[in-house]
């Protein structure tokens, strides 16, 4: 692999494009915590991105700068390369980053295709008055959203649940379905926080499944959060450690696999 | 048909169209409460100030002319025209719309995150503010309300009992029906269907449910929470001008007016905070309740004027044997 290349192709065949967002020398604090330090790396166009690390080492906050959740107080965010200014959690995601949260964040009221439907709110553009007569434009807006809408439920295999209330569902399907509401926005990048987490081994298998597909079928650029090291190893292309803050690791699974610094993390180390 | 059952039966009509006026302000108390969790207090004086609103800018009233008058030492007080009802609406939605924005911009965006009770607080702050720039800008004479669609195509005025009551021959009885009660509940029935609607096919009221539901999820799929509180402040706003026009109607446009928020209390806790056909169906059981108990309870064996306590009381027993209301989520929590 040659990481200065402007793409490449993997051993399985896909192809890997240019860097689409880079990280900039990332600060984060808390008040006195420096929840992230310093930290840089890049996410290119079509490639699964892994970030773990134990524990408390940033992770999520990584991902919550990242889609607009936090604001670090030092470093740049490059987005499709230009520099992204400061913003707003919805502005993020008007310009194409979709996110799951660790914590699932769905709208349980509504039903499964209602709440896929929401993740198409970035595609319609028709203004309030239109909306509210839905005639004409409004209305083969709603259907072609629809459309996309149904695609993505029908990949995901949640047809049968398309009517249920959210709220009803079990921990593993609501987890699909905020995969699925996150997918109907046709990200440009796809954040999951943590997407397995919680799960049992076949529901795992089933979610690992699922974001290969989504990759492979939509290629979309995915960025992921997991604490299950022998998963991240088979999914991603890259992968980022994190710990206490700081990167430790960047590199192929192999790579980091091998990091002193990364296995003195993750087994502990005896300190002088 | 006996002539005790003709009266219950005109009863109860009239019941259910008092409980379409207590449903239309509960409506206004449910939208806000959905999308943004805070309880308005200010919801009947923004339905005063909204009639008093269409009012002023139909008989071309300056509005602060009072002010305006003290400070300059003029004396102006009309602009010497009349709008036709139809425009005055559309220029007070626009006020109310302008108040929505302003509510959002100096008052509740600087809250987020904050208790509910601190927003309550503020809510009641708001309505003796809105109270008062009320009284400054329109004044604080009882005004009776015209509103006209065309030329003589009048909205039926609940003052003048004697000419508006028309008696509608049914079953070989006559029923005495006020024209304006049945005005207020189509309006209100076009009204409900419209924001059900609204709510639940267009691309505002997805965003608006998703708002409701949850916050982050709503930021992550890209809604501004600022603009959807706009908007739910502005239909709010809306839904007082109807409520506004129908009661103004009714008992002409005074001060009094704010108080309808507090029938609106009991309605709410009838059919819960959250539901949006809860506050129809609660307003009406509220309505037909107070009027049925008062004609065959009240009346006859407690001396009458029931009507101002059965409201409270229903309420009172709802609280204690199912505190959600009818149509309320019920809130477990999981241990």
């Amino acid at each position: 692999m040659n990481a200065t290349a402007e793409s490449y192709t993997t051993e399985d065949g896909r192809t890997i494009g240019p860097v689409v967002m880079e990280m900039k020398n990332i600060t984060l604090r808390f008040g006195g915590v420096e929840a992230i330090k310093d930290i840089s790396f890049d996410i290119r166009e079509g490639e699964i991105r892994a970030i773990i690390g134990p524990n408390g080492a940033g992770k999520s906050s990584m991902l919550n700068v990242i889609s607009g959740f936090y604001v670090p107080q030092e470093g740049e965010v490059w987005y499709k390369g230009s520099r992204r200014p400061s913003m707003r959690p919805y502005q993020v995601a008007e310009q194409g980053i979709a996110r799951t949260f660790q914590n699932i964040a769905l709208f349980e009221g509504m039903s499964v295709l209602d709440n896929v439907m929401t993740g198409r709110l970035t595609h319609m553009n028709t203004g309030l008055f239109a909306q509210s007569f839905w005639k004409g434009k409004a209305e083969q807006e709603e259907i072609a959203n629809r459309e996309v809408a149904e695609k993505i439920i029908d990949f995901l295999e949640i047809q049968a649940i398309r009517k249920t209330p959210v709220s009803r569902l079990s921990y593993g399907l609501k987890k699909r379905v905020e995969l699925a509401r996150a997918l109907a926005a046709e990200p440009s990048i796809l954040l999951l926080d943590e997407p397995m987490a919680g799960m049992n081994v076949e529901e795992k298998e089933d979610m690992s499944r699922f974001i290969l597909d989504v990759n492979d079928e939509f290629g979309t650029t995915i960025a992921l959060i997991e604490h299950d090291m022998g998963v991240v190893m088979d999914l991603s292309d890259r992968v980022v450690v994190m710990d206490y803050g700081k990167k430790i690791g960047d590199g192929t699974p192999d790579d980091v696999r091998n990091n002193q610094d990364v296995i003195d993390a993750y087994l502990g180390v005896a300190h002088d | 048909m006996p002539e005790q059952l003709a009266f219950t039966i005109e009863v109860f009509l009239n019941g259910l169209m008092a409980g379409v006026l207590y449903a239309l302000v509960a409506l206004g108390f449910v939208l806000i409460y959905k999308a943004s969790g805070i309880f308005n207090y200010a919801q009947g004086v923004m339905a005063l100030f909204a009639a008093m609103t269409l009012v002023g800018i139909q008989n071309g009233q300056v509005p602060f002319s009072h002010l305006i008058n003290a400070i300059l030492g003029t004396d102006v007080h009309h602009f010497g025209w009349h709008v036709h009802s139809a425009i005055a609406i559309v220029f007070t939605v626009a006020v109310m719309v302008l108040l929505a924005v302003c509510v959002q911009r100096f008052v509740f965006r600087h809250l987020v995150g904050q208790e509910p009770i601190i927003l309550f607080m503020a809510t009641i702050g708001l309505a003796y503010f809105l109270e008062g720039v009320a009284d400054l800008m329109w004044g604080s004479e009882i005004k009776s309300l015209n509103v006209c669609a065309t030329e003589g195509a009048c909205l039926p005025q609940g003052l003048n009992m004697w000419i508006d009551e028309t008696t509608y021959n049914a079953f070989g009885y006559g029923f005495f029906i006020d024209n304006l009660d049945i005005v207020a509940s189509i309006v209100a029935i076009i009204l409900v269907v419209g924001l059900v609607m609204f709510a639940q096919y267009t691309k505002q009221g997805r965003a608006m449910r998703a708002v409701a539901d949850d916050h982050q999820a709503a930021l992550s799929v890209g809604v501004s929470l600022n603009f959807i509180w706009i908007l739910v402040w502005s239909l709010a706003g809306f839904v007082a001008l109807v409520a506004g026009i129908m009661w103004g109607a009714k008992s002409g446009v005074q001060f009094s007016l704010s108080l309808i928020a507090l029938k609106a209390l009991p309605v709410l806790m009838l059919g819960g905070f959250t539901s949006i056909p809860g506050a129809i169906v609660g307003g009406l059981i509220i309505g037909v309740g107070e009027k049925l108990f008062e004609f065959l309870i009240g009346a006859p064996f407690l001396g009458g004027a029931t009507e101002n306590w059965f409201a409270y009381m229903l309420a009172l027993l709802f609280l204690v044997f199912r505190p959600q209301g009818l149509f309320g989520e019920k809130i477990i929590e999981r241990v």
